[in-house]
């Protein structure tokens, strides 16, 4: 592991000098410290920030710290109740142990698992920009089939993110330049051609919250995964959905894919065709369909069109049947 | 020929257990030596080529960096893959290249990724097929099997038979992983080499290691071992090269393997292509089998594994073939993991025989049954015991088989397809010549000491109950010593035969100690154990499988898992239990899970860490349980035991994938069986 210098961050908005980097959980970047695929100088340790609580918003949101461990937002009861996808979605992530380190940032900043990223000794545009990607070629059944480039078809594997997506979350961000606010939806990029660039923070920002609006009819809301083990696995495919239905017609729908995109993927194309329309589940299958129209898959990789729309449909069917009982 | 046995057939707890939860039991890589610097394996970044040059940092904070520029000379053995740092040539995508040696570990590993290393590349290839023109037959597979056999004219019962099945199955390298990776910290004192390592065989790794450095004293310390699987059997190139610098630095040197060097430096399950024919009547007697294997080897050495040779004594039949093809590979040499020939050889055997079952709407379990020989069929000789028609017939009440309805995806439960399918299981029932020695010592306790391992199994615990039972004493009267060289020489933990090699060895100096009233007794089984006749010995069992599949993503769970094996006489209940699941969960990993994912431009399985190459975790082990006949054999050992380490992972993988196709009415035969195979073919809610 390359040398590095260790400081505690003081503020959010400290801020990073060259070379340094956040640490959180530490789960996924001291991996890849030991794995020389990340070489930070300095690392600024911000688990002393004060950015662990899940605090109540006017009409009843959530506001998550970013230091909130994964464990303990699983386990919240306001989350259990008004937010279930995001729950769902974090326990069916990694281990125990894991989820009892992890943080609610670092979760959504983790990068990709892809093999040829997590090996140095191998060429790959994130870690070597120019290097090439060899996943194309190579290994990619669990890689993307939307949004992809021909420099990276990364997926981002993280479950949580991907009900955060469904659900509108914001994530508020602090730094030398000051405060923002990003939709989660934008917080990740699309690879292009600079895949090196995971997300559209700036360096030296922090994320000190993610704050998940209102949805009312988010209690009906659902994470399904599907996995190449019945647990510790990332996923191949996952759905997070919310569905209000009102006399069997769609008043309102949230749709977003786990595992098939370099960020979490809000299905709005999905989700524009559902609303106004039947609940059947030849709808919900149109509408994934038309989600799907926009996938490139690779040549290993096609079965996640077909798992995506089924997943799809079923998890629509279920919570559909949940609004009628 | 056995006595009463007291102690024998107990449950009892191992008896490091409470040192191994306690942490205080130690493993190579944790005993504290004063002054350790740290070596890190450098791989090779190409699958072939010549390493012309290594130029390291001169600001780096190493003590060494060995290459074959600068490394001393090592004697030759046996096994080419232990002559590290000795030649230009790079055999292997990992193959190690160079050594460096550091204060820290993290220094030492740093040093390794920044190494300047000058490759002269070259073509290679990695791709196993059936039709490459470099495929050819060996002249013998392991352990030294011919590696055709032919049988009267299997083409004309093909060509004339009622009914026949011809399919070809696949699997993917497999890789060991035991918990523990291999590790080695070597010290020399003056010629004098201890070695502190992670093996299945310390006095093997003692001579292989002493005639690599030419030096007669090694002594190698393996007091506890987190599991091999077949790759510890013998020294692995980290004892070699932790020796090897040790020698140069004048320090005593660590060397564990990081996770990813496990997919390449200790050897793997050679992937196969297996075509089995099998020609039948319309009541299920087979006329005709045919099994032709096909696996990889690599560059530096010839290694052939026995995949068909199961084929050849399990179904009557009277026209038989079997045959094995190799090729050679750009590709790390292939080596022994659990059950090495009869797990995937079984997978192919008995699925196809569930295909045949299917073709001739036949329950598998009758036309098994419909099949049994009275002696191997090819060989002719005598079965000493071969219960498997009970372990079908007695594991089919057990599972709740009856009533089955036959036909495949009739099953639905909520979001679940579900399906039952059965397989046959079958190991050899070997031993090899071991030493053991008894001491009466003065308080009244008896000192069993012998150079074996135990690899978490149990056997340390096994060979304190067969002692207690040879000196006609209670167990904790008995003291028990393995695991070091320096004692009497023991054969290898491998092969299933751990407790038979040893404990043959034990109850031979035990009892001559308590016949004869001496204080010590040293007892060789060599002239015992070659004297044995031929006959067939081996263990028999039948696995049951209970699958779902999600009816829309086509995820695999494994509901049920039962294994009934007739295995001679169960030595320890307990430790049995862990040993049968321990292969029946291995066997469901090889079914659903565990594949290399080979990436030929790279030359590489690229998914060599535990995040990308999934073995099953705790949730997917359901429901699992494992009972044994109580089978007498009196014509193997003195205690009449089989070896049963390696038997659940013996069919158990195709009584998973036969059941899947129950449970839809797809047929996988590539393994693993995972969602993306199924999809497609899932049938309509």
């Amino acid at each position: 592991m390359k040398t590095f210098a260790y400081r505690t961050a003081v503020t959010p908005a400290d801020g990073l000098e060259p070379g340094a980097v956040f640490l959180a959980g530490g789960t996924n970047l001291v991996d890849l410290m030991k794995l020389g695929v990340a070489t930070p100088d300095v690392l600024v340790d911000v688990n002393k920030l004060p950015l662990d609580e899940i605090a109540d918003l006017p009409g009843g949101g959530l506001r998550i710290g970013a230091g909130a461990r994964n464990s303990d937002v699983a386990a919240d009861p306001r989350v259990r109740r008004d937010f279930p996808v995001l729950s769902e979605a974090l326990l069916a992530g990694a281990s125990g142990q894991l989820r009892n380190v992890a943080t609610t940032g670092g979760n959504l900043l983790q990068r990709t698992r892809c093999r040829y990223f997590m090996d140095a000794s191998k060429p790959c545009n994130k870690h070597t920009p120019g290097s090439g990607c060899p996943a194309r070629d190579g290994d990619h059944r669990d890689l993307a089939i939307l949004g992809a480039s021909a420099s990276c078809v990364a997926t981002h594997p993280s479950d949580m993110a991907v009900a955060l997506a469904a659900l509108g979350a914001t994530v508020r961000v602090d730094g030398p330049a000051g405060r923002r606010v990003i939709p989660v939806t934008g917080l990740h990029r699309l690879p292009g051609d600079t895949p090196e660039r995971d997300t559209v923070l700036e360096h030296g920002e922090l994320i000190t919250a993610v704050e998940v609006p209102p949805l009312p009819f988010a209690h009906r809301s659902t994470y399904r995964k599907a996995r190449d083990r019945a647990s510790y696995a990332f996923a191949v495919g996952s759905v997070a959905a919310a569905l209000d239905v009102h006399d069997g017609v769609v008043r309102d729908v949230r749709l977003a894919w786990g595992a098939v995109a370099h960020r979490p993927w809000r299905a709005f194309a999905a989700e524009e065709r559902l609303r106004g329309r039947p609940a059947t589940r030849a709808e919900f299958t149109a509408a994934a369909d038309v989600e799907l129209a926009a996938a490139e898959p690779l040549r290993d990789n096609a079965y996640k069109i077909n798992l995506l729309r089924r997943m799809t449909t079923a998890v629509l069917e279920r919570l559909a049947e949940g609004a009628r009982r | 020929m056995t006595t009463t046995t007291k102690a024998v057939g107990a449950p009892l707890a191992r008896i490091e257990g409470p040192e191994k939860v306690s942490g205080r039991a130690r493993y190579a890589a944790e005993y504290p030596v004063d002054g350790v610097a740290h070596g890190w394996i450098v791989p090779s970044p190409v699958p072939r080529g010549r390493l012309t040059a290594v130029v390291a940092d001169p600001t780096g904070d190493t003590m060494a960096v060995l290459w074959h520029g600068n490394a001393p000379s090592l004697a030759a053995v046996d096994d080419p893959e232990l002559a590290v740092l000795q030649s230009d040539r790079i055999s292997y995508r990992g193959q190690p290249i160079a050594l460096v040696v550091a204060d820290t570990l993290e220094a030492a590993r740093r040093a390794a990724q920044v190494l300047h290393l000058e490759i002269e590349a070259e073509e290679h290839e990695t791709v196993l097929r059936a039709d490459h023109p470099g495929v050819y037959e060996p002249e013998t597979v392991n352990p030294g099997y011919p590696a055709a056999t032919v049988h009267g004219d299997v083409e004309t019962a093909l060509a004339t038979a009622d009914v026949t099945v011809d399919v070809t199955y696949s699997t993917p390298a497999l890789h060991n992983n035991p918990m523990e990776p291999h590790a080695t910290i070597a010290r020399w004192d003056g010629d004098d080499l201890t070695l502190y390592d992670s093996n299945q065989h310390p006095s093997g790794v003692a001579a292989t290691v002493g005639e690599i450095f030419g030096v007669d004293r090694v002594h190698v310390i393996t007091e506890h071992v987190g599991g091999g699987f077949g790759s510890k059997g013998t020294a692995r190139p980290n004892a070699v090269l932790a020796a090897l610098a040790a020698r140069v630095t004048g320090r005593p040197v660590k060397v564990v393997l990081p996770r990813q060097a496990m997919f390449s430096m200790v050897g793997h399950r050679t992937p196969t292509l297996q075509r089995v024919r099998l020609a039948a009547g319309r009541d299920g007697t087979l006329s005709g089998i045919d099994h032709q294997a096909y696996s990889q080897t690599s560059r530096l050495y010839e290694f052939a594994e026995q995949t068909a040779v199961v084929t050849r004594h399990m179904y009557a039949a009277p026209h038989r073939r079997t045959g094995h093809h190799l090729l050679r590979l750009d590709m790390p040499t292939p080596r022994w993991m659990r059950a090495p020939g009869e797990a995937p050889g079984m997978l192919a055997l008995e699925c196809a025989i569930d295909e045949l079952a299917e073709k001739l709407g036949m329950d598998p379990i009758e036309l098994r049954i419909r099949n049994e020989p009275s002696a191997e069929p090819e060989s002719g000789v005598a079965f000493t015991s071969r219960h498997y028609v009970e372990c079908l017939r007695r594991g089919a009440e057990r599972f709740g088989w009856s009533g089955r309805d036959p036909r495949p995806a009739r099953r639905r439960e909520g979001d679940w397809w579900i399906g039952t399918g059965v397989a046959g299981a079958t190991y050899p029932t070997m031993a090899q010549p071991s030493t053991a020695r008894v001491r009466a010592l003065p308080d009244g306790t008896f000192e069993v000491a012998i150079g074996a391992t135990d690899l978490g199994t149990g056997a340390r615990t096994i060979l304190v109950q067969i002692a207690a039972d040879a000196l006609d004493v209670a167990p904790e009267r008995v003291r028990i010593r393995i695991g070091d060289s320096t004692l009497p020489r023991a054969s290898v933990a491998g092969g299933s035969s751990g407790s038979a090699s040893w404990g043959w060895a034990v109850t031979g100096a035990c009892r001559s100690l308590r016949d004869t009233g001496r204080d010590e007794v040293t007892f060789d089984s060599t002239e015992l154990v070659q004297r044995q006749e031929t006959e067939g010995r081996h263990a028999y069992g039948a696995h049951f499988a209970e699958v779902r599949v999600d009816a829309v993503t086509g995820e695999v769970r494994v509901s049920r898992l039962f294994g009934m094996y007739a295995a001679g006489r169960i030595l320890n209940a307990r430790t049995a239990r862990g040993q049968f699941l321990g292969g029946m969960i291995m066997g469901m990993g090889m079914a659903l899970h565990e594949e290399g994912v080979l990436d030929p431009a790279m030359g590489e399985w690229v998914n060599h860490d535990l995040a990308g190459y999934h073995v099953p975790v705790h949730a997917d082990v359901e429901s699992i349980e494992a009972a044994w006949l109580d089978e007498t054999d009196d014509r193997i050992n003195p205690m009449g035991s089989k070896g049963i380490g390696e038997i659940g992972i013996v069919g158990s993988p195709a009584a998973i994938v036969n059941a899947v196709w129950h449970a839809t009415g797809i047929r996988i035969r590539d393994l693993p069986v995972r969602l993306d195979k199924i999809l497609d073919g899932l049938p309509a809610s």
